[in-house]
């Protein structure tokens, strides 16, 4: 049963100690307010699962959250570097990070194969790479069908604990509606265990049911729902507020030394008792500047039968 | 004569290796302008698609991400990644797809995962991201990347993409589609030849051959109708100082 909450019951609820945890997006509509929300409430040991690790995932490993990564590419997008990321690898600081690294068609790949409960899923990639010396997990098997394939990499389901995905709205029930980039984010939802998701804003059902085919994330899925406007910053949420590109070349020079990344965790995630005081400290201005143009998408007629 | 940077000339003769009908992976930064500039020169039906899964991305403004809202807004379609990279790259409907990376060998193999031991890295880079993908399902992939004896070695510490792996014939019974076609420098521009071995066709004005081999780990060949890159036209330059990246975010940095 699907229950709208608070963020900060949503995470308790959800996530224990330990756990692999699925914070979706691909630049688009990452759950900022989530993963702010499991530092606060001090979670240890968790395995992050995204393609793209992104400042969230560099945050919440400064913060000691991580003890391993599962990713295809970790870097700040546009940018450079993850430095926290880098720092836990390259030096141990805070602690020690193992990772499960893929290319991104690997990593879509286990989370398709983890939401139609497959045991593998074959894709034309890594041959002649170095991936498979130092991934067990990517494996090459006979092709049993008579055509000019002989062998296939295949990577086996990978299926999150929980799932923290982001949609531009949703109604009561977490049947929630996304639009522009989607990422493997639909794909992590359906293999993850627990989903909680997060929106923009929520909408009466009909405003769903006028436009299924947008319905990306069905209700049935969801176990958590929760109403966090500007959720996603410095991230974005697309006709709703624009990629906080500034942020992003800043956190370049907050994550340089691991004591600059916890005195912006302490001002930024500690000193903030969530999402609304978040923004509010952001200040207005800020958020104007990230106000796109309105672009509305022509209705279409579902017909009346 | 308008003096122009080692990026606008990058970006203009990775341009050149753009058809009108062509298909492809975009990546940001260098490829992201180079297809630009194609399109509103000799390519105006090029098709660009980006890893985040925007297809026919036409953007208003300069993207600084391959995730950026504005190359989803009046795109041809917005598709999930295990379609853009299932039904799109796997299945052979993109040509050309843009590699960088940290390392890259004469075989064109790049390695944009570690350098050092990849348990013990000194350096721990992004990792493919697409690329691995990119590298081994386009019809040609062009890299673009500055020219120095550490960025080419003879040997990479570790194949993100695989490029000829030991050659040509080599990638072929691997059952890879395509290769590297080109690679752009900052000194110079090379192809493969028969054997899959990276070879300078042509050096970029006020570069030496002798300035090309000491920037390259190997014993690089040269091609026998050696040439001079053919620096950016007027046009060129106007068009990527005033309208493709106006603020100079990536060509206002050298030189």
């Amino acid at each position: 049963m699907t229950a709208v909450v608070d963020m900060d019951d949503a995470i308790a609820r959800s996530i224990e100690d330990g756990q692999s945890v699925y914070l979706g997006g691909f630049t688009h509509l990452i759950p900022f307010a989530a993963g702010h929300e499991i530092i606060r409430q001090g979670y240890q040991d968790l395995t992050l699962i995204r393609a793209t690790p992104d400042l969230i995932y560099d945050q919440m490993i400064a913060a000691g959250c991580a003890s391993a990564v599962t990713f295809s590419y970790a870097g700040n997008p546009g940018v450079g570097s993850l430095r926290a990321f880098r720092r836990a690898i390259e030096d141990g600081v805070p602690n020690e990070l193992s990772i499960d690294e893929y290319s991104h068609f690997g990593l879509v790949s286990r989370l398709e194969a983890g939401a139609k409960d497959l045991p593998f899923v074959p894709l034309r990639s890594y041959v002649g790479s170095g991936y498979p010396d130092h991934n067990d997990s990517i494996r090459m098997v006979a092709n049993p069908y008579d055509d000019d394939v002989d062998e296939i990499a295949v990577v086996p389901p990978l299926r999150p604990d929980v799932a923290v995905v982001r949609a531009q709205r949703a109604d009561d029930e977490g049947n929630a509606h996304l639009w522009g980039i989607t990422g493997e984010m639909v794909e992590a939802a359906f293999a993850a265990d627990t989903v909680v998701l997060s929106v923009e804003e929520l909408v009466d059902r009909d405003v769903i049911r006028s436009d299924p085919n947008r319905t990306a994330i069905p209700g049935t899925i969801v176990d958590h729902v929760v109403e966090e406007p500007y959720g996603s910053h410095p991230s974005y949420a697309q006709g709703y507020y624009d990629r906080d590109n500034v942020a992003y070349l800043e956190w370049d020079e907050i994550s340089e030394t691991h004591e600059s990344t916890t005195e912006w965790l302490s001002e930024w995630v500690h000193g903030v008792d969530g999402r609304r005081e978040y923004v509010a400290k952001l200040e207005t201005e800020r958020l104007l500047d990230l106000q796109p143009r309105t672009n509305f998408s022509t209705p279409i007629d579902m017909g009346e039968y | 004569m308008t003096a122009y940077t080692d990026t606008e000339l990058m970006i203009a003769r990775a341009a050149q290796e753009l058809e009108n009908d062509d298909t492809t992976l975009v990546g940001v930064g260098v490829p992201n302008l180079a297809c630009n500039l194609a399109k509103r020169t000799h390519a105006p039906d090029l098709e660009m698609i980006y890893e985040s899964g925007t297809i026919g991305s036409n953007p208003s403004r300069l993207p600084l991400s391959i995730g950026d809202p504005v190359l989803a807004t009046n795109a041809r379609s917005v598709v999930p990644m295990t379609k853009g990279f299932g039904y799109y790259l796997q299945a052979g409907r993109i040509d050309v797809g843009f590699l960088g990376g940290a390392q890259i060998d004469r075989w064109g193999n790049i390695n944009s995962t570690v350098i050092g031991d990849y348990d013990d890295p000194t350096v721990r880079l992004p990792g493919s991201g697409g690329a691995c993908e990119i590298a081994s399902n386009t019809d040609r992939t062009i890299i673009i990347a500055p020219h120095s004896r550490r960025r080419f070695p003879p040997e990479v510490d570790f194949v993100t993409s695989p490029g000829y792996v030991g050659g040509r014939d080599n990638r072929a019974e691997l059952g890879l589609r395509g290769g590297p076609e080109a690679v752009i420098t900052d000194m110079a521009v090379m192809h493969f030849d028969d054997d899959g071995e990276m070879t300078v066709d042509s050096i970029h004005p006020d570069v030496s051959k002798a300035d090309v081999a000491e920037a390259t780990g190997w014993d690089i060949q040269f091609a026998s109708d050696l040439d001079e890159t053919r620096p950016p036209t007027e046009d060129e330059i106007a068009l990527i100082r005033n309208e493709l990246d106006p603020d100079g975010v990536y060509t206002g940095g050298d030189d």
